[in-house]
């Protein structure tokens, strides 16, 4: 059954829902990206609940006018007008006041949305039952929806990511350097706005599948996602849509497929099943990584200094170290030398002399600079520079085991 | 109007209205200075799964439970929060927007999944509260304030959230020079010996305090107005600390009065006969307060920045 709606087995509706659903959560993802690198991901709360007066208006308007009030596309125009309203009194909070960007967020998400639940008691009292519909947009219904809504979401969702890919390079150029930006005739206010343009067009047309409080996490959790695999930004993009889509489209079939479960709450958990998956198992980044890293870090830390007291014969406490020689061969289990080991503790006792000098010497500054404990000398100088420091030296001495 | 309809319907739920906006209000003058504003937030949003774990632990709508677990919520979303910003060193505007959705979607799935038909549990109670029906029942006019009777009927709500506002102020009372020191100059406040870091938590800790109490009362969405309307308000209106407090205290009731006057009364007024949501009008009134501020407000522009 739930294969079934992965497939788009389950009837036409049902199908659209998916797909339009899919191609929101792609859009938002590479959407995202852009809002995240340039550090912005929190505007898109105040966004997404500014929807609501507008929703409401519209539909007062709507039933005012003698139309259904439910009508999809008027309530969508609504929710555009008013969020975007939303956006200008966030940026115009910011800009003319002394109020900081968080402040300004969170005033106009919490006085927006409060303004939207007044109008929702106003539209319940107009008549039962005409308002039933609206209360799905806090927290998004695909049960029972219509084809013609399936048909708004799934264009919308085409178009926003048709208009992301065409502004994929100014945003890229914006989010890194809005000076050079700048220099290369881009207009960073007008790109700015472009981009909290699409991340409205996002919000709105999301709003029917997973609700307004929760779009914004299709726009903040796939790119954060995407940020562990990689350092480049059209890669993250499509990651980043990857993960979207990949949330929305096992999301919205597993609505498809039991009613019951509210899409937009399976969409998010999805997306964040992906992100703590990254957040562990990513390369470089994640957090296994790290602590392999600082493992073999560890160890390497170990061995050099148990060398170095092999070397000068010296004992031995620390555990680990002793473990780590014995792996190596390098010394038996009473801290006494092998051959290898001496030989190799006469080496790292050498690269410490030779390091020494290099530190001194003011001809090699700059291959000092790169000392940190650990590195061999052989990666940073030429093997005649070490046989000149050698020269300086002397000849080698025996260590005495 | 007089008291016999007066204290028993409006009363009540004007005092705790007022009382959870103050309670809110005073610990969001430093989460605004320290532009952590959207805490409040997250914090009201991840109310919603605490209360409905708490609920499906204890299978009843009990409030001794559901405050903790909406208290043990707020404390794990903010250490998420900070495992996500620091394990995978990523911003915390996104690391808190992160959090807060997937709590949320996570409270709101278990609540659709649960059996909570039986009882007075949604989300849509969550986010605009049940303001109007926490009235008195048993006060006959004004000389009920003085019948031991009918004081023991008033609302619980209203116990919990005046005890919730006297530990806000205790709290803002105890440690007042070094909350403002660290606010204004962390590194001065470190080198002063303040443990700024666990300053800053116990901040947090104590606005969730405030955030539950008013939660329980009156909902999310007067929650996040009142953490940040008031105190940016005020924040336009003085350079001083102290004066910013007062003045936020003083948005913070005027909205709360003036809000639940406007829902009940204003549709009466204008000629309709159905009140509208006292929360959401509350929210409304503290965004206008602020818009007000924004445009005349005697400090409202950046200090050093060109008049315009």
């Amino acid at each position: 059954m739930f294969w079934d709606a992965l497939t788009l087995q389950l009837g036409y509706n049902a199908s659209l829902v998916t797909v339009g659903a899919t191609l929101l959560g792609i859009s938002a993802g590479v959407t995202g990206t852009f809002l995240y690198l340039r550090k912005r991901a929190l505007v898109s709360d105040a966004i997404s609940h500014a929807t609501l007066p507008g929703v409401g208006i519209a539909f007062i308007v709507m039933v005012a006018l003698g139309g259904d009030g439910r009508a999809l596309p008027g309530l969508l125009l609504g929710a555009a007008v008013s969020s975007w309203i939303g956006l200008l009194c966030v940026s115009w909070l910011t800009r003319l006041t002394r109020l900081s960007e968080d402040a300004a967020i969170g005033a106009v998400l919490s006085v927006f949305f409060g303004f939207g639940i007044v109008l929702l008691t106003i539209i319940q009292t107009m008549g039962a039952g005409r308002a039933a519909g609206l209360e799905s947009f806090l927290l998004g219904a695909t049960a029972g929806m219509l084809f013609n809504d399936a048909l708004v979401i799934a264009a919308g969702g085409t178009l926003t990511l048709l208009a992301v890919l065409i502004l994929r390079r100014p945003m890229t150029l914006l989010a890194f350097d809005p000076e050079y930006a700048a220099t290369r005739g881009i207009n960073v206010a007008r790109m700015d706005l472009a981009i909290m343009a699409l991340a409205m067009a996002v919000t709105v047309i999301g709003l029917k599948i997973v609700g307004l409080i929760l779009i914004v996490a299709m726009l903040i959790i796939p790119p954060v996602t995407a940020r562990f695999w990689t350092d480049r930004t059209d890669q993250m993009a499509l990651i980043s849509g990857l993960c979207g889509g990949l949330a929305a489209w096992i999301g919205a079939s597993m609505s498809a497929v039991a009613p019951a479960m509210p899409t937009g709450p399976i969409i998010v958990l999805v997306s964040f099943a992906l992100f703590a998956l990254s957040l562990m198992l990513a390369p470089n980044r994640g957090v296994l990584a790290a602590y392999l890293r600082h493992r073999r870090f560890q160890r390497r830390v170990h061995m050099r200094q148990g060398l170095l007291a092999l070397a000068q014969s010296q004992p031995i406490y620390e555990a680990y170290t002793m473990r780590l020689l014995k792996q190596a061969k390098l010394a038996l289990p009473d801290g006494v030398p092998t051959d290898a080991g001496r030989a190799r503790a006469a080496k790292a006792l050498r690269d410490e002399k030779r390091w020494e000098l290099v530190r001194a010497d003011q001809a090699f500054e700059s291959a000092a600079a790169l000392y940190d404990g650990l590195r061999d000398i052989e990666t940073v100088l030429t093997a005649d520079q070490i046989n000149e420091i050698d020269q300086r030296i002397g000849g080698p001495k025996e260590v005495t085991p | 109007m007089n008291g016999a309809e007066f204290v028993p319907l409006s009363l009540t739920p004007i005092l705790i209205g007022v009382l959870a906006a103050i309670a809110c209000a005073l610990p969001g003058n430093f989460l605004v200075l320290r532009k952590q504003a959207l805490i409040g937030d997250a914090i009201s949003h991840v109310v919603l799964p605490g209360i409905v774990v708490a609920f499906l632990i204890t299978g009843a709508v009990a409030a001794a439970p559901m405050m903790l677990g909406a208290a043990g919520a707020a404390l794990i979303a903010v250490a998420m929060i900070e495992a996500i910003r620091r394990l995978g060193n990523i911003e915390p505007g996104a690391a808190m927007g992160l959090t807060f959705t997937t709590l949320f979607a996570a409270g709101v799935l278990l609540l659709e999944q649960s059996d909570t038909s039986s009882v007075h549990l949604d989300v849509e109670h969550a986010l605009y509260g049940n303001l109007e029906s926490l009235i008195w029942l048993d006060a006959m006019g004004w000389q009920s304030l003085f019948d031991p009777i009918a004081l023991a009927g008033l609302p619980p709500e209203l116990g919990r959230v005046a005890v919730a506002l006297m530990g806000v102020i205790g709290f803002l009372w105890l440690f007042w020079r070094p909350l403002m020191i660290s606010t204004f100059d962390e590194s001065f406040a470190q080198a002063m010996g303040v443990a700024t870091n666990r300053l800053g938590v116990a901040l947090v800790m104590v606005a969730a305090l405030a955030a539950v109490a008013a939660f329980d009362a009156v909902g999310s969405i007067i929650v996040i107005a009142m953490f940040i309307c008031p105190p940016a308000a005020a924040r336009l209106m003085t350079n001083r600390l102290e004066h910013q407090v007062v003045w936020s205290v003083v948005f913070a009731a005027l909205s709360a009065l003036l809000g639940y006057v406007f829902a009940g009364y204003g549709p009466l007024w204008l000629g309709f006969d159905h009140a509208v949501s006292a929360a959401g009008m509350i929210a409304t009134v503290s965004g206008a307060i602020l818009a007000i501020a924004a445009v005349c407000a005697p400090h409202r522009h950046r200090s050093g920045a060109p008049a315009t």
